[in-house]
């Protein structure tokens, strides 16, 4: 038996650092064929009306969708450890409600933005504590939220509420200008801030680390000593967070509280998530995946605006049409590197 | 069995109990030109719709499924029925309402076979297949309807949804014939005992030499085809075809009618008879909002809080809690986790 | 072993479940700088005394030390902070994230506030390098990698925590000849760093071939602890499988069974040339002939629920091939072979046999109701008669076909899994440890059914642990070792030493 200690080292049949390398950047291609698949759209759009390929049309991309953003960028969290929030259209509605609501009577903007947050928040986190402590399945507790959160919102006020407080609409109406005679609004900035805060979060800071791992293998991360229930009841809090600035920010672009706002801004949200590469059992996605599946959502809706003649159903296919695309992708994706 | 249909048909037996109270003629019927009327009726007919599509998602959810696309497929439904007979030469004619039945059928039919593929032969998850179906069906609806709320005149089609036979509304009567159909074929066949054991344990199923996919095929389709069904109830209703609002949010309470009814979303034993009272305690809950002076608009957070009640008392963590355990902790359970 | 005073010391530890009792007064000992091995059959509680210490479960009573302190560890995050890691059997690492991202899950060296990816990158590099791992790119994904080196990277990640204990759970299952060694000049430098490492394993070879000491468990109790050097490898089975020489004697007096014609005159009723599957087994050649009982014998994990596998089409061959009846035929899934009239009864009741919240009736008919499809329902009426037709020649207790199956004993749930078989009329049928967990009785109940059935002309292949229950039942004994077939003896006169001798391979 001693002769092994002689050994030379022995080389394990591993396949080429090549195509190591392509598998361990595999996990990015869902990620950049989104990328691709948006760059494609936005040349076809330039190709086909000449207005189109202006630095302004991609801006507003943003511009218009900076709540649908922030929304996604809590759903890739949730979706991250495996789970689901059915209740962030819901709470934007609420969101707006509240603070329309409370503008109106005079309220400090500064308050009313705190508390709305605060509620978003405190709501995620009760439906993050039912899911985890009388283990209900995610599907069903933020379905409840959402019928509550749009509940509240019928209650406060079935009618339309415009928000005339001087810094909402100051806010709506400011424009960033940029280089080029461009311009952003300032809840692009905000948006852009939290992706970046989100980015910062997952590939930073141990809690990131750790949602990554619960979607890998939940029973793996308990045995490595991870605080995985903690880790899963603060994601629904954070998506809450989110689904409240976007409310806000949702206010700013509409300067109104509308209780039938925001209705299916969840599936929008999902959708946007699975098309920019996250996978719906967990594990495996980007949130920057998920702006630019934002942005394939909304260039969709340009499309259809300049075309003038398509109505705006076909949006609707079309997205149903991507994500079919992108979940078959991803079943392909699964079956190659199974 | 008997004791999971309990829980439900208490809680619905108090709800109507509570609507007698406020409203002494609730439970009262009358007859006029030979149809049968009462609150009871109403609730029966507006929550026929409900109950069908219910009924599909109870064997979806069965075989560890669910079916998220129903809404879309009752938009779908309308939309094509009603735009039938919109162009049909004889848009007042028996024939066509006939024809634009067969039609909803049809492509519920086709809907639910397209599903029922994506489940079980490319495998793709349930909840992820039906949501695209989901995401673009309301398109596909408004690109039937060319994004107009299509109009009909035709009293046989308007007679599904409103119309009456032997005293009774007639959805009521197709949602009974389905739930008598949907009881037979699977209780009088191996297809409920299949279903169930599919959804209870697949490994072992396959073991047995079980193969799913038939079984997981018959019931996306069943559930699309109810859902046409339903389609036809709401349009017919208001003779016309609504793309965006027909049978909004109409799977959440469908799910939330199947789950109350004590059929668990992980899938395995299933009730049929539980999904109807489940189904009925939701319909009457709206009644109830109105009945006890509750203004409407509260409605919603009412189901909420009643629907999570439902849902924790279900819970096998909530009945421990509630029956007090012991203190100590045994060894052997669940690994135990610190926050 | 320089140190007198142990890492790990368990004394007098008990754990009890309702109805067993896993642990009763067991001692344990690992000292620093040896490979201990701990050795049992199933039910012995190698497991539990495992997760006991690494705070999966709470002991009942007993004491465990750690480097002198006591411990009572609530949680496995308790144990590791102790300095005790282990690496399980399935690799409990996360396969959607990059190797270095692994080894430092949950612990990653932080600056101001944010993760120091650079630090990460080169602490795995060094702990890699240590492991003779240089090759491996520290932000390749783990799920890249062969099983072999994923193990290696969750040993890496116990390195870099400073593990004094180790704990490797079953590490060479799916490994081939290279990759064990690998991995066992892994477990030899650690061992010379001083590191405690507690290896469980059912390959004999290479228990005798790594380790220093081994504890001995049988049934919850502690059988001994040894020198490896001063066990022989018959003692050493011995004294794992024990001579409990139970009330089954009668079944010794019963009238010997017509041995089944075998031969080259008479045609197999199933035949595998060179059958194998990665990660499973290999080159096993076995023909089976009407109204014979072949036994498959070995230690548990040894293989041969994954031959029986194999031959059901439950899992898929990747090399050699099956004949059944002569004809050489691909069997890819339950249902064909089913369909070519093989039954199988899987060895884990709970998880692949019974439908627990369905009747003892729809369990006992539902492999013959899959035949038929679920169109062609059996009636009621025939349902009746053919389940009271089986309750009553099984003796299934309760005899009530509506009970649900999962309110029945151990025994009574085996009786019925057996009766869903039987109902097919299998040509061949598979008995994966049917007697396992079940009392006295039924176990003897089942045994005489098997000598009924193969004088009618069944060919069975049967699985067991009990050495003496399959000399008792079988014509042929096929020894199963390490993943493959090793031996095929003819029972004449064969005895349960003889058989042991085979698994030892021979060599004292």
């Amino acid at each position: 038996m001693s002769s092994l200690s002689t050994l030379t080292p022995l080389t394990v049949k591993e396949p080429s650092p090549l195509r190591s390398r392509m598998r361990g950047g595999a996990r990015y291609a869902p990620t950049l064929a989104t990328l691709g698949l948006f760059i494609a759209m936005f040349a076809v759009g330039a190709g086909m009306y000449p207005s189109f390929l202006s630095g302004q049309v991609f801006l507003n991309l943003f511009i218009d969708n900076t709540f649908l953003i922030v929304l996604a960028v809590g759903m890739t969290f949730v979706i991250l450890t495996g789970g689901i929030d059915l209740s962030v259209g819901a709470v934007v509605a609420l969101s707006m409600m509240v603070s329309a609501t409370l503008l109106q009577q005079g309220w400090n903007p500064a308050a009313v933005i705190f508390l709305v947050l605060v509620i978003g928040a405190g709501l995620g986190l009760l439906m993050g504590l039912i899911i985890q402590y009388f283990d209900i399945q995610p599907f069903i507790v933020t379905l409840a939220g959402m019928f509550l959160a749009r509940g509240l919102c019928y209650v406060i006020s079935l009618d339309s509420i415009p928000v005339t407080d001087g810094f909402f609409t100051s806010v709506a109406q400011a424009q960033i200008p940029l280089p080029g005679d461009l311009f952003v609004s300032p809840g692009v900035l905000l948006a852009l801030g939290i992706v970046a805060a989100a980015f910062f979060i997952l590939h930073h800071t141990r809690f990131g680390r750790t949602v990554y791992a619960i979607g890998g293998n939940e029973h793996s991360a308990m045995l490595m000593g991870l605080p995985v229930t903690r880790t899963k009841i603060l994601v629904y809090a954070l998506s809450g967070l989110c689904s409240a600035v976007a409310g806000v920010l949702f206010s700013f672009y509409s300067l109104s509280g509308y209780s039938l706002a925001a209705q299916g801004m969840e599936l929008d949200a999902i959708a946007a998530v699975v098309i920019g590469g996250t996978l719906l059992t967990g594990g495996t996605g980007y949130v920057l995946g998920s702006v630019v599946g934002v942005l394939v959502l909304g260039i969709v809706q340009t499309f259809i605006a300049y075309d003038g003649t398509l109505s705006s159903w076909w949006t609707k296919i079309v997205i149903g049409g991507l994500l079919l695309v992108f979940i078959l992708l991803q079943r392909l994706f699964a079956r190659k590197t199974a | 069995m008997t004791n999971r249909l309990a829980w439900p048909v208490i809680a619905l037996a108090a709800l109507v109990l509570l609507n007698q109270v406020f409203r002494p003629d609730f439970l009262s019927l009358r007859m006029q030109d030979g149809h049968l009327y009462g609150s009871i009726i109403d609730i029966m007919r507006n929550g026929a719709p409900t109950i069908l599509i219910a009924l599909g998602m109870t064997l979806v959810i069965a075989t560890r499924g669910i079916d998220l696309s129903v809404g879309a497929v009752v938009a779908i439904a309308g939309a094509a029925s009603c735009a039938y007979i919109a162009a049909s030469p004889e848009p007042a004619s028996p024939v066509t309402a006939g024809m634009a039945v067969l039609i909803a059928v049809l492509a519920g039919l086709l809907l639910g076979v397209w599903n029922g593929f994506l489940v079980s032969t490319v495998g793709v998850q349930p909840i992820i297949a039906t949501l695209v179906l989901m995401t673009a069906g309301r398109g596909i609806a408004q690109l039937i309807t060319g994004g107009q709320i299509v109009s009909v005149s035709n009293d046989h089609y308007k007679s599904i949804g409103a119309g009456y036979l032997f005293t009774l509304p007639i959805s009521i009567l197709i949602t009974a014939a389905v739930f008598v159909l949907a009881a037979v074929l699977t209780r009088r066949t191996a297809l409920g005992t299949l279903i169930e054991a599919v959804g209870i344990n697949p490994v072992a199923s396959r073991l047995a030499g079980l193969r799913s996919r038939n079984i997981i095929w018959i019931v996306y389709v069943f559930s699309a085809v109810c859902a046409a069904l339903a389609g036809l109830m709401i349009s017919s209703n208001v003779t016309a075809a609504d793309a965006n609002n027909a049978g909004l949010y109409i799977e959440m309470d469908a799910i939330l009618a199947v789950v109350i009814g004590g059929t668990s979303l992980a899938g395995g034993r299933y009730t049929l008879a539980g999904t109807v009272v489940g189904a009925f305690i939701i319909q009457t809950l709206t009644t109830t909002v109105y009945t006890l002076g509750i203004p409407p608009e509260v409605t919603l957070v009412f189901k909420a809080l009643v629907v999570i009640t439902v849902c924790l008392l279900q819970a096998p963590k909530a009945r421990n809690l509630l029956r007090s355990l012991k203190a100590a902790p045994q060894p052997g359970t669940k690994e135990k986790v610190a926050i | 072993m320089n140190e007198i005073v142990p890492v790990v010391e368990m004394t007098d530890i008990a754990i009890g479940f309702p109805g067993v009792k896993a642990l009763d007064g067991v001692n344990f000992r690992l000292f620093q700088g040896e490979v201990h091995a701990l050795m049992g059959e199933n039910g012995a509680g190698k497991s539990t005394l495992i997760k006991a210490l690494t705070g999966v479960y709470t002991i009942d009573s007993g004491t465990i030390t750690v480097l002198g302190e006591h411990q009572q560890f609530q949680t496995p995050a308790a144990s590791q902070a102790a300095g005790i890691s282990t690496v399980y059997q399935e690799v409990n690492l996360c396969p959607n994230l990059t190797v270095e991202e692994n080894v430092l899950l949950g612990r990653e060296p932080r600056r101001r506030g944010s993760i120091d990816w650079k630090s990460v990158r080169s602490r795995t590099r060094e702990v890699l390098a240590e492991l003779h791992l240089n090759h491996v790119d520290p932000g390749s994904l783990l799920s890249s990698h062969s099983i072999a080196v994923q193990q290696l990277i969750a040993i890496a990640r116990s390195v870099e925590i400073n593990a004094k204990v180790l704990i490797l759970d079953e590490p060479t299952s799916s490994l081939d000849a290279d990759e064990v060694r690998q991995l066992f000049r892994v477990i030899r430098d650690l061992r010379d760093r001083g590191v405690a490492i507690l290896f469980v394993s059912h390959f004999l070879e290479q228990v005798y071939e790594i380790s220093d000491r081994m504890t001995v468990l049988r049934n919850g109790k502690l059988v001994g602890e040894y020198l490896t050097r001063d066990l022989s490898r018959m003692g050493l089975i011995s004294k794992m499988i024990g001579k409990e020489m139970e009330a089954l004697a009668e079944l010794d007096q019963a009238p010997a069974r017509t041995r089944a014609r075998t031969g080259s005159e008479v045609t197999p009723f199933v035949e595998a040339r060179g059958l194998g599957r990665k990660g499973s087994v290999s080159k096993v050649d076995l023909a089976i002939y009407p109204g014979e009982v072949v036994g498959l014998a070995g230690l548990l994990g040894a293989g041969r629920t994954e031959i029986a596998r194999l031959f059901f089409g439950a899992d898929r061959a990747d090399e050699g091939t099956i004949r059944v009846k002569g004809v050489s035929q691909k069997i890819r899934s339950p249902r064909t072979a089913i369909d070519k009239r093989i039954g199988f009864c899987s060895e884990d009741r709970k998880e692949e046999g019974l439908i627990g919240d369905l009747s003892v009736r729809d369990n006992l008919m539902l492999a013959m109701q899959a035949s038929k499809g679920w169109a062609r329902r059996i009636p009621r009426r025939v349902q009746d008669e053919l389940v009271a037709e089986y309750i009553a020649t099984l003796d299934i207790r309760p005899a009530n076909p509506d009970a649900l199956i999962r309110n029945l004993s151990g025994g009574n749930q085996q009786k019925v899994l057996l009766a869903r078989w039987l109902i097919t009329s299998p040509e061949l049928l598979i008995l994966d440890e049917p007697t396992r967990g079940i009392d006295i009785g039924a176990k003897t109940q089942i045994q005489k059914l098997v000598n009924k059935l193969a004088t009618e002309g069944m060919s069975i292949l049967f699985i067991s642990s009990e050495l003496e229950e399959v000399l008792r039942l079988s014509d042929r004994v096929a020894v199963i070792k390490d993943r493959e077939m090793v031996a095929e003896i003819k029972n004449d006169d064969v005895s349960v030493e003889d058989v042991m001798t085979v698994i030892a391979g021979g060599s004292q």
